[in-house]
This record gives structure tokens, sequence and C-alpha cells, in this order.
């Protein structure tokens, strides 16, 4: 059994009693070291609201906008966070369908990475639209002349996207940390024993509760997996509906869907080792974890590469010149370091993951997520600001985009938004399932072993 | 005269008496849950920290309702997306790249959004009306805080006169604690 391995090496025995206070013990004081990170990430978020203030006062002059690009570094951090969110539905939903024991230990992580990823790729299109405001004219009613939102729009069907997903990702974590904080409700004392037992909605774990709970979730489960799939194909057509070079390609839609879930499973590997470090999980999430996690990363990192192929293969043998320009100039123009850091972070450091000795290293796989993360941002930042800088429709406007301190101002605050609702959320509830790491445990029983 | 709360009977109803069962193990639950059938009982309770099949198997209860909240909610959901975007579009006809005024394949986008919208939020209220609110004298079983933890647990609703043979009959399938509600 992978979860008993580490606690048996230890001497300890992996029992439900042994899950429940584990994870319980993360809820009580998490040492100096969290609270460094956290304070850490609210003095990111107060550079990003300081930037944003000013964004609110001058407008949108003080970010790098440029003729053509007017669409930079907003879109795409939009872009990398909602990406980010993907892998966690994927392994919160997708494996709990295939029914993969190992994802037991670390989906709860990624479903709240998921939650707090939109909540952040959220905020991105409203900052980006000038007169934040307004933004609420994006919602479906009609203006003062009776006038609809236009539906043949992908920027409609985007919003109707992240909407939809941002909901069922948020219902899908609550409905499965139910049972869970019931869990922590019967050992918690004080104060967190009343938040838990209103936030249990009266759960008690009865024949009942669970009958109509597991096919719900099982049904919830079964929706998230196409609703996952789509949200990141209609965030490509964003750009493969326009006639861009270089965005205007059928290939979009698998191509971000697999460059989303690669970078998410690199997130999910970045926020676990601290968090398994700072909260002794070592017995709940073991180099098995890490492992699998390292497979799926290396799985997702090819099928990128080898969208890169494509999209350069297509590019030259579609034979179309503005096409072939348009490869041309982000390979070899102005923005070659941002086209060549995206190429040997995405397409040549997976490769590294074919070694069971870096896939079971934990420092190891820690350094090779955070460079996947910052190439898979600058995939997004090549594909988005390279492209429209290097469009040939208006060749006399051509123009260098630099990105300004109000780009990267509210580029780090959006990571201390994330990080900070991250750290709050594994510190008050259990960031482990508890009631599923148990499923993958033999049930005790006093005659024949009960396989999980 | 002492005046009485009128809601105090909807929110602190009295508890129900009979018989709670403590098990720490699952094939010993399981046991009693069939000797309990056998034996005549109905609306008994199982407490377990986790789902598992034996105890599905051995109680035998027909298939959740909530897939019907599930499928409705889908159908309402992408009936509701084909109806705003057609809708919206003829209310205001404006031809959008020689495009008809309601053309369907962009509008698959969103009936698919809604669909799962209201799949998924169907299916939560499913759950919450099924589980947690409309659940048989919810709040007034026995209950005991390890069952959440690492212990199976039975409670079979019974009167005092009954309650002795019912604490034997547990007892009998292994209960390590038998104590009266």
């Amino acid at each position: 059994m992978a979860e008993t391995s580490t606690a048996a090496a230890r001497g300890t025995r992996v029992t439900y009693d042994f899950v429940t206070r584990t994870i319980a013990r993360t809820l009580g004081n998490p040492g100096k070291g969290y609270f460094a990170l956290l304070g850490s990430a609210v003095a990111l978020l107060a550079v990003g609201i300081g930037c944003l203030l000013m964004l609110l006062r001058y407008g949108l002059g003080l970010a790098g906008y440029s003729h053509p690009v007017y669409w930079a570094v907003y879109i795409t951090c939009f872009v990398f966070w909602v990406g980010i969110a993907h892998s966690g539905t994927l392994i919160s939903a997708i494996l709990f369908l295939f029914r993969s024991g190992w994802r037991t230990a670390v989906y709860r992580t990624a479903e709240a990475m998921t939650v707090f990823a939109v909540m952040t790729a959220g905020l991105f299109p409203l900052i980006h639209i000038g007169r934040q405001w307004y933004f609420y004219w994006l919602i479906p009613y009609p203006n003062e002349r009776g006038l609809w939102p236009n539906f043949k729009s992908p920027l409609i069907w985007d919003e109707f996207a992240i909407g939809t997903y941002f909901t069922v990702s948020t219902v899908f974590l609550i409905m499965g940390l139910i049972p869970d904080i019931a869990a922590v409700r019967d050992v918690a004392t004080g104060w967190r024993k009343k938040l838990y037992a209103i936030t249990s909605l009266g759960w008690r774990g009865t024949n009942e509760q669970w009958r109509h709970y597991t096919r719900g979730y099982l049904y919830l489960a079964a929706l998230a997996t196409p609703l996952v799939l789509s949200v990141h194909s209609v965030v490509s057509w964003d750009f493969a509906m326009a006639i861009v070079p270089g965005w205007h390609a059928t290939l979009f839609a698998p191509y971000f869907v697999a460059g989303a879930i690669y970078s998410g499973v690199a997130m999910v590997i970045t926020l676990l080792v601290p968090i398994r470090k700072l909260f002794h999980l070592e017995d709940l999430i073991t180099v098995h974890h890490f492992e699998n996690l390292a497979k799926l990363c290396l799985l997702t990192g090819l099928i990128v590469s080898y969208s890169y192929c494509v999209e350069n293969f297509t590019a030259w043998f579609g034979g179309h010149h503005a096409e072939r320009a348009a490869f041309w100039y982000r390979a070899f123009g102005p923005f070659w370091w941002a086209s060549w850091t995206m190429n040997i972070c995405n397409g040549i450091l997976p490769w590294l993951l074919w070694f069971k000795k870096i896939r079971t290293n934990i420092l190891g796989l820690f350094v090779i997520s955070i460079f996947v993360n910052i190439g898979m941002w600058f995939e997004r930042y090549v594909i988005i600001v390279v492209s429209l800088a290097g469009e040939p429709f208006e060749r006399f406007a051509n123009a260098t985009y630099n990105p300004t301190w109000a780009d990267w101002g509210i580029m780090a605050g959006s990571f201390g938004w994330f990080f900070m609702w991250f750290l709050l959320f594994v510190k008050n509830f259990p960031a482990v399932s508890i009631s599923e790491v148990k499923e993958v445990l033999p049930a005790p029983s006093r005659g024949k072993a009960l396989h999980a | 005269m002492k005046l009485t709360n009128p809601l105090t009977a909807i929110f602190h109803p009295p508890p129900t008496p009979g018989v709670l069962g403590v098990f720490a193990h699952l094939d010993a639950t399981v046991d009693a849950i069939g000797k309990l059938r056998q034996g005549g009982h109905t609306d008994f309770t199982v407490y377990s920290p986790i789902p598992r099949h034996e105890i599905e198997d051995a109680l035998d209860q027909p298939v959740s309702p909530v897939r019907m909240f599930t499928l409705i909610g889908g159908i309402a959901g992408c009936a509701i997306g084909a109806w705003i975007t057609l809708y919206m579009s003829y209310d205001w006809p404006i031809v959008l790249g020689g495009k008809p005024v309601g053309s369907i394949p962009p509008y698959v986008v969103i009936m698919f959004e809604m669909t799962i919208l209201f799949g998924a939020l169907a299916t939560i209220l499913g759950i919450l009306f099924n589980a947690l609110f409309a659940a048989r004298r919810l709040g007034t079983v026995a209950y005991d805080a390890r069952f959440t933890n690492d212990k199976f647990g039975i409670f079979v609703p019974c009167e005092p006169a009954r309650a002795g043979q019912v604490e034997t009959l547990l007892r009998g399938t292994g209960a390590e604690e038998v104590r009266r509600a």
C-alpha cells in the first residue's frame, strides 16, 4: 500500500484514527514558517492593490499597451491562472471517475487551488477593461436601447464558461469538504467546534446521507469532467476565432487544455512541497504521490511539446506568408528570449521527468515545477503579445511592447492574492480529504481482511 | 402558566427512543445489519466514517433519487441556454458577418455551459434536500462523535420494552459498546 510506505518506515500504522488525527492537527498552530509565507503573500497583495488603485485613478495608460498590442500582461495572467485551475478539476473529477486511489491524498489541495486560481483569473478581465466599474455589462441583460450581448462573440462564451467553472468547482470543493468538516468537528474544541458544526451542515455519516451523497458526487464529477475540457477550449477560442496569424489555429483547444493541465500539475507540486513540510503530512502525502504527479506533468508536457512542433510545422507547410512571417518573428524577432524561455521550459525540461531518480526527488520536482510555470506564463505571453506585436495587417504600426510597473505590480499582486487564500484555506479546513484517504485503506475487520 | 415556544417542537424535537451500538469492525456491522433485517427491523440508521459497498449491499436500498435532479437540471439548463441565445438574437436582430440572426453553432457553447451549470446546481440541491434537510428524524437519533473517525454505528429505534432484545442482538454480532437512548 503506497499510502502506508513512509509511515511503515517510521513504525507508525496508518489507521482511520491516525488519518483523522494527522489531518486535524493541520488546523492547530502551524508555526512561524506558515506565518512568514502568509505575510509575504499579503505583502505582495498590497503591492498589487497599490498598483490597481493607481490604475483606477489614472487609467490604463499606466500599463504598457502600445498599438497594436492591446492584449498584454493582464490577459496573459488571465489565461495563466485559468490554466492553473485546470489540473485541480482533472485530479478531483477525472481521476475520480478513473478510480485512481493515489488522488485521494492530493485532490483537496488541487481542488482548493482550482477555486482560488479561478478567483484570481476572474480579476484580470475586469482590470483589463479599463473602466472597471462597468464590468457588469458582461451580464446578459439589455442596455438602455434594448440591445443584448452578442452570443456569437467568444468573449461572451468565455464569460459563461468561466462563470460556470467557478460556480461548479466551488460547489464541488464544498461538497467534498462536508464529511471532512464533520470529522474535524467531532475532534475539535472551542470556537472551531462551533464553526465546523455550522459548516458541516449536520453531517453524521448515516447510510441515508452517504447514499445520496455518493450518487450526487459521482454526477458532479461526471459534469465537471466535460466542463474542464470545455473551459480552456473556450478560452483558446478567444484567440483562435480571430484571424491574427499565430492565433487562428484549430489546434488551439487541445493545445491549451494540455498546457493548462501541465502548468496546473506543476503548481500542485509547487504548493504541496511546502504544505507537506509545514503541516507534517509526510505520512499521508508520500513520494509515490509526487511521482504520479510528475508522470502527469510528463504526459501533458509531451503533448505541449508536440503542439509546438505541429504549430510550427503547419505554419511552414501551410505556405501562407503571413503565418510563416508570424512564426519567424516569434522565434527570431525582438521577442526571441520569451519564445526560447517557453521552448526550453516546456519543450525540453519535461524530458527530465523520464528519469525515476528525478521523479522521486522532491526538491528536484519543486525546482522543475517552478520552471514549468515560468515557461507556461511565457507561452501565453508569446501567444498573446508576440503575435499581436508581429501582426502583418498594420505594418507601419509594429511596436515594441514593454510591460511597465503597473503590469508587473498587478501580476505580483495576483500571486499574493492566490497564495493568501490558499494558505488561509489549508490552515482552517482539512487540506487532505479525511474520508477519501480512509477509503483507500483496508477497512477494520475481525475476520478476513477487507480490501480498500 | 408556562408558555412554550411553538418552534421548539421543530428545532428541538424530543430524542427518539432506541438502542445505539458502536462497532469497531466493518464485517461485524454488516453482520448486524443482516441480523436486524432478518429480525424485521427496517428503519434503523447505520453510521460509517466512509461510504462502503458492503454496507450498501447489506442494506439493499433503492438508487438515490439525486440522479433525477441532475437529469432535470441538465435538460432545463440546455433549454434555457437555447432560449436566451435565440430569444436575445431575435429580440433585436443584427446581422453579424452575414450569418443568420439565430445561428445555432456558436450558441451550442452557451447551451453546453448552461447544461453543466444547472445540472451541477440541481445535483447540489438534490443532495442537500435528500441527505441533509429532509432526512427523517434528523438530529433526534443517538449519535457518537467517533462515527466520523474510526467507528461504525447502528441506531435501532424501538420501545423500551423491546430494547433488551435489540441489545442482545447487537452484542451478539460484535458491538463493542451498546447503550440505550
